[in-house]
C-alpha cells in the first residue's frame, strides 16, 4: 500500500513502516520553545532531574511573544529562557535584536528542512510543513520530554489531500487559499489529520505563500500542513540550510482519508469574520465594515513578500485618519531588507507604526491591544473573541493587500478599490 | 478510574483564549493561572464553579494555541475531568501529559443539564448522569494514555527512561 509524505517521514524516523492510527515514539530533529511555553517546559525538565538537553544544536529557544519584555513578569519568563540557553550551551537562542517571530525565523535561518520531524511548543509550528517537513505543535510538557530524550509520542495521522486547480488571481495568495479551505471544512475539518496541499496553484505558489498556508493548518484542527518539496523548495533552502536534508515524495497510490478539489482561479480574496477563522466571505460580499486598526505582520504574513504586497498598495497613500496602522516585519533580516527596498519609508509615509519583530498584537499581548467595541483587520491567524484585546472587540482576518487597502479606506476593502480611487488620499 | 462531580456546560469550539486569555500568560504559576480559569468565555466561572466539578462541552474543545496553561488552569482550579464531543489535538495531548483526565463522548453536551451530577468510568468508557440516571457510551482511553495517567503524566513516564 502506498504511503503519504507524512507516513514516509515518520517511518524513516522510527526505522520501520508506519500506518495511520499507530502510536509511535519518534525521534525529533528540532524541538522549539518560546517565552510563553518554554518556562513551563524548563520547570518540568528540571523537576524530573534531567541534566542535559539531548542535543544543544537541536533545541531552539526564541523569545518572541512578549519581547522586548512588555512587563516585569514577561521579563522574568524571558530570563528563564536566557539562563537555560546559557547553561545548556544552546547554539540557537535568539535574543532581542537578533531574533524574529519563530516561524518566520527558523525557515529563514535554514534551521528547519525537508524530511525533518519538528515539534514546537507553539501551535503554529505546522508552518514548516511548507518545506516538506513533518512539523507539529505540542505543549510544554511535550517540549520538556523532547528536550530530555530527543523523542515524542505521536499517533500517526491520516492525511487529507487538497488539490488546488488553476491559477489564482492577482491579489489571491496563500492566505486566501487557506482561509477559503478553512471556510469550506471548518475549524475542526482536519482534526487529528495531516493536511497535504497539492495542485497547480501550489506548484506556482512562492515559498512565502506556502509557509502562510501550512501555518494555518492548525486553524482547521490539522496536525500538520505539508507540501511536497519541489524546485521552489530547493531554491529556498539551498543557501540557507545548516544541515543535510532529505526529500520525501508521496507514493502515487498513497491512501488519503479524503480528497478535496478546489478551483483556485475562482477564489477571491477572503475575509474571515469574527469569531472563527472558518467564518469566511469573499471580499465582494463583505459589505460596509469600518475598522479602527489594521495590523500587518505575524508568523502568518510578516515576510518580505507580504510587506512588498502591502507597500504596493500603500505607495502614495496614507492610512485613513481614524485607523491605527501597525506593521511588524517578522524578523530582523526582513526588517532590514524592507528598509533597503524602501518599504519602511512607504509605511512611515502612510503613517504606520512600524515595530521591531514581535508576536505582540496577534494574541492581544501588547503593541496594539483593542478596546471594547473596537474592530481590527489583521493579517494574523486567529480571530477568536478577545484574541486581540477586549472580549467585545472584533478581528477580521485577511491577506496583506486587503488589509492595506482597508487601512487606507477605513473600511474593509479589496486592493482593486485603491487602484480605482487612484490618488484619493494624496 | 472513576470520577464523580457536578457538571458545568459549554458549547462548541471553546478555544484556548476562552480558557485562559493570552494576557495572563506572562506567568507559569499554576495557582495564578487557575484564578483566570475559563475567564475569556465566562468571567464569573471561578466564582460559580466548585472544585471537583466536571466541564462538559461540544466539539473541538481547546482549539487554538498550544498553551499548556489552558489545561493547567483547569486542573489547578480543581476541575476533575473534561468531557467533550471532541478535543483539539494539542489540548488533548497536553491534558494527558499533565494528568488532567479528559474523555470523548458524542453530543454529550446536548444530552445533559448544567449542575447535574455525573460519573465517569474511564477504563470502561461509561458516562452516567446520576441526576437523570441515564448512561452514555464514551471512547475509552487507549492503553498508552491509560499508562500516562496512571503514572501521573508524561514526565513521570519519561523519568524512567533518563
Amino acid at each position: 500500500m502506498g504511503k503519504t509524505i507524512t507516513e514516509k517521514i515518520l517511518g524513516a524516523h522510527v526505522g520501520r513502516e508506519v500506518s495511520p492510527g499507530e502510536l509511535i515514539e519518534c525521534p525529533v530533529d528540532i524541538a522549539l520553545g518560546n517565552d510563553i511555553t518554554a518556562p513551563l517546559a524548563i520547570a518540568e525538565f528540571e523537576r524530573v532531574g534531567a541534566k542535559r538537553v539531548f542535543d544543544p544544536e537541536r533545541v531552539i529557544l526564541v523569545p518572541d511573544h512578549f519581547v522586548p519584555n512588555k512587563d516585569i513578569k514577561s521579563a522574568g519568563q524571558c530570563k528563564i529562557l536566557r539562563e537555560f540557553a546559557k547553561e545548556q550551551n544552546l547554539k540557537y537562542y535568539f535574543e532581542v535584536g537578533r531574533m524574529g517571530i519563530e516561524h518566520a525565523l527558523l525557515p529563514e535561518q535554514g534551521l528547519v528542512l525537508p524530511g525533518d520531524v519538528i515539534i514546537g511548543a507553539d501551535s503554529h509550528t505546522c508552518t514548516y510543513g511548507a518545506l516538506g517537513a513533518f512539523a507539529t505543535g505540542a505543549g510544554s510538557t511535550d517540549l520538556a520530554a523532547a528536550m530530555a530524550t530527543g523523542q515524542i509520542w505521536f499517533k500517526v495521522p491520516e492525511s487529507i489531500r487538497f488539490v488546488y486547480h488553476g491559477q489564482p488571481g492577482k491579489w489571491v495568495g496563500g492566505k486566501d487559499l487557506i482561509l477559503y479551505t478553512i471556510g469550506q471544512i471548518g475549524v475542526d475539518g482536519a482534526l487529528y489529520q495531516a493536511m497535504e496541499f497539492t495542485g497547480e496553484a501550489i506548484s506556482n505558489l512562492s515559498m512565502a505563500g506556502r509557509l502562510t498556508m501550512s501555518n494555518m493548518a492548525i486553524e482547521a484542527g490539522g496536525k500538520a500542513g505539508i507540501i511536497e518539496p519541489d524546485e521552489t523548495t530547493l531554491n529556498y533552502i539551498r543557501d540557507r540550510a545548516k544541515r543535510k536534508w532529505k526529500i520525501y515524495h508521496r507514493d502515487p497510490d498513497a491512501v488519503y482519508s479524503k480528497v478535496y478539489e478546489f478551483n483556485a482561479a475562482a477564489i477571491e480574496p477572503q475575509v474571515a469574520f469574527p469569531h472563527l477563522p472558518s467564518n469566511t466571505k469573499p471580499i465582494s460580499e463583505v459589505g460596509h465594515i469600518e475598522i479602527d486598526q489594521a495590523v500587518i505582520g505575524s508568523c502568518t504574513n510578516g515576510r518580505i513578500e507580504d510587506l512588498r504586497e502591502a507597500a504596493q498598495i500603500f505607495k502614495g497613500h496614507k492610512a485613513h485618519p481614524e485607523v491605527r496602522l501597525i506593521i511588524i516585519p517578522a524578523t530582523q533580516h526582513i526588517y532590514q531588507q524592507a528598509m533597503k527596498e524602501g518599504l519602511i519609508d512607504i509605511f512611515l509615509s502612510a503613517e504606520a507604526a512600524v515595530s521591531t519583530p514581535t508576536c505582540g498584537p496577534c494574541l492581544g499581548g501588547y503593541m496594539g491591544v483593542l478596546a471594547e467595541g473596537e474592530r481590527a483587520i489583521a493579517t494574523t491567524n486567529r480571530n477568536f473573541a478577545g484574541r486581540m484585546g477586549h472580549p467585545r472587540s472584533e478581528i477580521y482576518l485577511a491577506n496583506p493587500a486587503v488589509t492595506a487597502a482597508s487601512a487606507i479606506l477605513g473600511r474593509i476593502a479589496g486592493p482593486e478599490e485603491i487602484a480605482d480611487c487612484g490618488m484619493r488620499n494624496e | 478510574m472513576t470520577i464523580r462531580g457536578q457538571i458545568y456546560k459549554f458549547g462548541d469550539d471553546v478555544n484556548t483564549d476562552d480558557i485562559i486569555p493570552a494576557r495572563f500568560l506572562n506567568t507559569s504559576d499554576p495557582e495564578e493561572l487557575a484564578g483566570h480559569c475559563m475567564e475569556g468565555i465566562d468571567p464569573a466561572f471561578t466564582k460559580r464553579a466548585k472544585a471537583g466539578g466536571i466541564i462538559v462541552a461540544g466539539k473541538n474543545f481547546g482549539c487554538g494555541s498550544s498553551r499548556e496553561h489552558a489545561p493547567l488552569s483547569i486542573k489547578t482550579f480543581g476541575i476533575s475531568a473534561v468531557v467533550a464531543t471532541s478535543f483539539a489535538r494539542i489540548f488533548y495531548r497536553n491534558s494527558l501529559n499533565i494528568g488532567l483526565p479528559i474523555i470523548e463522548c458524542p453530543d454529550i453536551a446536548a444530552k445533559i443539564s448544567e449542575r447535574d451530577e455525573m460519573e465517569i468510568d474511564f477504563e470502561k468508557g461509561i458516562i452516567k448522569d446520576l441526576t437523570t440516571d441515564k448512561t452514555y457510551p464514551a471512547k475509552p482511553w487507549p492503553e498508552f494514555m491509560q499508562r500516562l495517567i496512571e503514572v501521573g503524566g508524561l514526565m513521570n513516564y519519561v523519568r524512567g527512561k533518563l
